[in-house]
């Protein structure tokens, strides 16, 4: 393998968590709620994945308990900023806080240990052979597949569904939405739930196919990385598949580089994708300075219906 | 008239005036109740206690045990007060600088990259003027760890001012490269040839160091945080520049129409917030451990945002909450020592805020009869 199928297949390892967390986040904001707490909830996906899987042996059940775990921590955040109309920076602030405390917390006792196995790959036979296509997916495990088709299923549900039509309008207008007889509150709460949720997914991800055992604070900001992707994507899951792969790569180039024996500095090839997130945003807000930039349009204003609820 | 129209008028009517029609209760929500009680940081603090009591019982140690081992490590002897008073001295100056920019909602969470910069830039004048007398040493590390702070916080200001960029992200994603720039300079040309290998600068002279209290740790960076939230609090009282932020903080489109410069106020803040953070990352260098390492600050930035947010961003209450979170970070120091992790402080400090700004919205509801 040269070395651009070889970036490409760690861009895509890389990536697949970015990209479920940018999903996640892509739903929450969606529906007009501000997702800051993706750094904890990765965490506390990543160490609850490692604390079941270690504990019973079962990958399915870990899995199952990462999103149990998080999606409950996104009907806190969903309580928090829909009913009691909490600011929404703070809460995702104190989600970040105590998700990387709790982890911390949690996972001491298993810090280090390796985990049973990694995510199950997915063998395409008969993929394998084609040159480049079958290197990059040939074996991509379930996870990946999972990404993948879960863009599509995102896209067209946004795009090309009521339900989609729903969620656009609860982000953008919700008083509008709710004239026209949409549950605001259920639609919210719904859609952070389940993005919360995405987000832990991808922070069992990280341990499954990525860094396969659990440290403190082991996803090193990817979470922050996703909440910028989320705007690099302008709210787009299509989008957000090239975002993540392109910061997949970004992140694996610094360990490749090294690996070829660069001159550079290993630390200044880890500051790469922190440094590409504040250049791209810069760059794309100055493009966008006199154009709308896609946000949905009520994205971190609390719905207040006039005292009826 | 028919019955259709009875009906009709029935629902037109807002409070069908039916006797015997029971009140009832309703939930209603008060946008105008902004002033939340004092009693709410009181109570966030003794409901994150009872829900971290839940997973210390699950670890299966007693939450009583903890609390008390915690307490009495944090203000039960005389070192561990020093102790505590040493960390809440960055808290302190990183909360200062927080609140200032909280005044006008410019969320900065980057005080652990401005903190770490200004150690670095405070570490970089005993390196490359390591001969200077005490007062020459002391004051140009500290004018280099605020400018340094200053400067990350300027990173963080340009990019929100003129591109539209969340400071949150860029204040966070400063806080990643600021670390590795530490990792760099710890393992690569500051790097001690006498310290066996171990990453880290060359210790300071007692020229290069701060003075301390008697025989304690606890340094004169104290008097800095106090004299900086004397400043705070007469500039936000007294001052032309004071009122500004107010105005914004209350009403940012009324302040843009009164022709305030909002663009101009977030730089300032932003450079205030940096090195105010930067100057704490001096004090720690210089006052506590007297080289540059890695893990300079335990999350000090971090802290220091719950530090503001439960001070209310008051510059009294600052002192206060500083003092109980450096507290918090000695006790869960200590408890390592009945096996427990110290992150255990780091998850009282998560669930202190969510109960915080949880309790800042409850209280605007209130309960009103309907007829």
């Amino acid at each position: 393998m040269d070395f651009t199928t070889q970036l490409l297949i760690a861009a895509i390892s890389a990536g697949t968590p970015l990209l479920l967390a940018t999903l996640g986040g892509i739903l929450n904001e969606r529906a007009g709620i501000i997702q800051l707490g993706a750094e904890g909830l990765m965490l506390m996906g990543a160490v609850t994945t490692c604390i079941i899987y270690i504990r019973s042996g079962s990958l399915l059940l870990a899995l199952l308990a990462a999103v149990a775990v998080t999606a409950l921590l996104g009907l806190v955040h969903s309580f928090l900023t829909v009913t009691l109309r909490a600011n929404q920076t703070m809460s995702g602030l104190a989600m970040t806080l105590f998700g990387s405390g709790l982890s911390a917390y949690l996972g001491k006792s298993i810090s280090g240990l390796p985990l049973p196995g990694t995510s199950p790959k997915l063998d395409l036979g008969w993929v394998k052979s084609v040159p480049v296509i079958g290197d990059l997916f040939g074996r991509l495990d379930y996870l990946t597949w999972f990404s993948l088709l879960l863009v599509l299923v995102l896209h067209l549900l946004i795009h090309h569904t009521s339900w989609g039509l729903h969620l656009r309008a609860v982000g953008d207008s919700p008083a509008t939405a709710d004239v026209m007889g949409i549950r605001v509150q259920l639609i919210r709460y719904s859609y952070v739930t389940a993005g919360a949720a995405l987000i832990g997914l991808a922070g069992a991800d990280m341990v499954l196919a990525y860094a396969p055992t659990w440290n403190e604070g082991l996803t090193a900001g990817r979470g922050w990385i996703a909440v910028g992707l989320v705007i690099f994507a302008r709210w787009n899951p299509l989008r957000a598949l090239f975002c993540a792969y392109f910061f997949g790569a970004l992140d694996s180039l610094g360990f490749r580089l090294q690996l070829l024996g660069s001159a550079i500095p290993p630390y200044f090839l880890k500051m790469i994708p922190y440094v590409v997130t504040i250049l791209v945003l810069m760059y794309l807000g100055y493009r966008n300075r006199n154009k709308p930039s896609g946000t949905p349009e009520s994205l971190g204003t609390p719905y207040i219906r006039e005292q009826r609820f | 008239m028919s019955p259709k129209n009875i009906s009709n008028a029935a629902v037109l009517d807002p409070v069908p005036a039916k006797p015997g029609n029971r009140s009832k209760l309703r939930l209603e929500y008060d946008s105008s109740r902004t002033r939340s009680p004092w009693w709410t940081p009181v109570l966030s603090v003794i409901l994150a206690l009872l829900l971290c009591a839940v997973f210390i019982a699950a670890n299966g140690m007693s939450p009583v045990v903890v609390y008390e081992k915690m307490f009495r490590g944090a203000f039960g002897t005389s070192y561990g007060l020093t102790e505590t008073m040493v960390k809440a001295i960055p808290l302190l100056l990183c909360g200062l600088g927080i609140a200032v920019a909280y005044r006008i909602s410019v969320w900065n969470i980057g005080a652990e990259g401005q903190l770490t910069v200004g150690a670095m830039a405070a570490t970089a004048v005993t390196i490359y003027f390591p001969d200077l007398p005490s007062f020459w040493s002391i004051s140009l590390m500290l004018v280099f760890g605020t400018a340094a702070g200053a400067l990350w916080g300027l990173m963080t200001a340009i990019p929100r001012t003129h591109f539209g960029v969340n400071e949150l992200i860029t204040s966070l994603m400063l806080n990643y490269v600021a670390l590795l720039a530490l990792d760099y300079v710890v393992f690569g040309p500051w790097k001690d040839p006498k310290g066996f290998n171990f990453p880290g600068s060359p210790m300071f002279t007692a020229a290069q160091s701060l003075p301390v209290l008697g025989t304690t740790r606890l340094h004169i960076g104290l008097i800095f945080g106090l004299v900086a939230v004397a400043i705070y609090y007469l500039m936000i009282k007294f001052t032309r520049w004071g009122y500004e932020l107010r105005l914004i903080g209350a009403n940012p489109t009324a302040a843009r129409y009164a022709g305030i410069h909002i663009k101009r106020h977030i730089i300032v803040v932003m450079l205030i917030s940096g090195g105010l953070a930067g100057i704490a990352g001096m004090a720690e260098v210089s006052g506590v451990t007297h080289k540059l390492m890695q893990g300079i600050s335990p999350g000090y930035g971090y802290t220091a945002i719950i530090v503001a947010w439960l001070a209310k961003l008051n510059p009294l209450g600052l002192i206060v909450t500083s003092i109980l979170f450096g507290g918090l970070i000695v006790g869960g120091y200590s408890v390592q020592t009945i096996g427990l992790p110290s992150s255990i402080s780091e998850m009282l400090q998560g669930s202190i805020l969510f109960f915080l700004i949880a309790g800042d919205m409850i209280h605007r509801f209130r309960f009103r009869r309907s007829a």
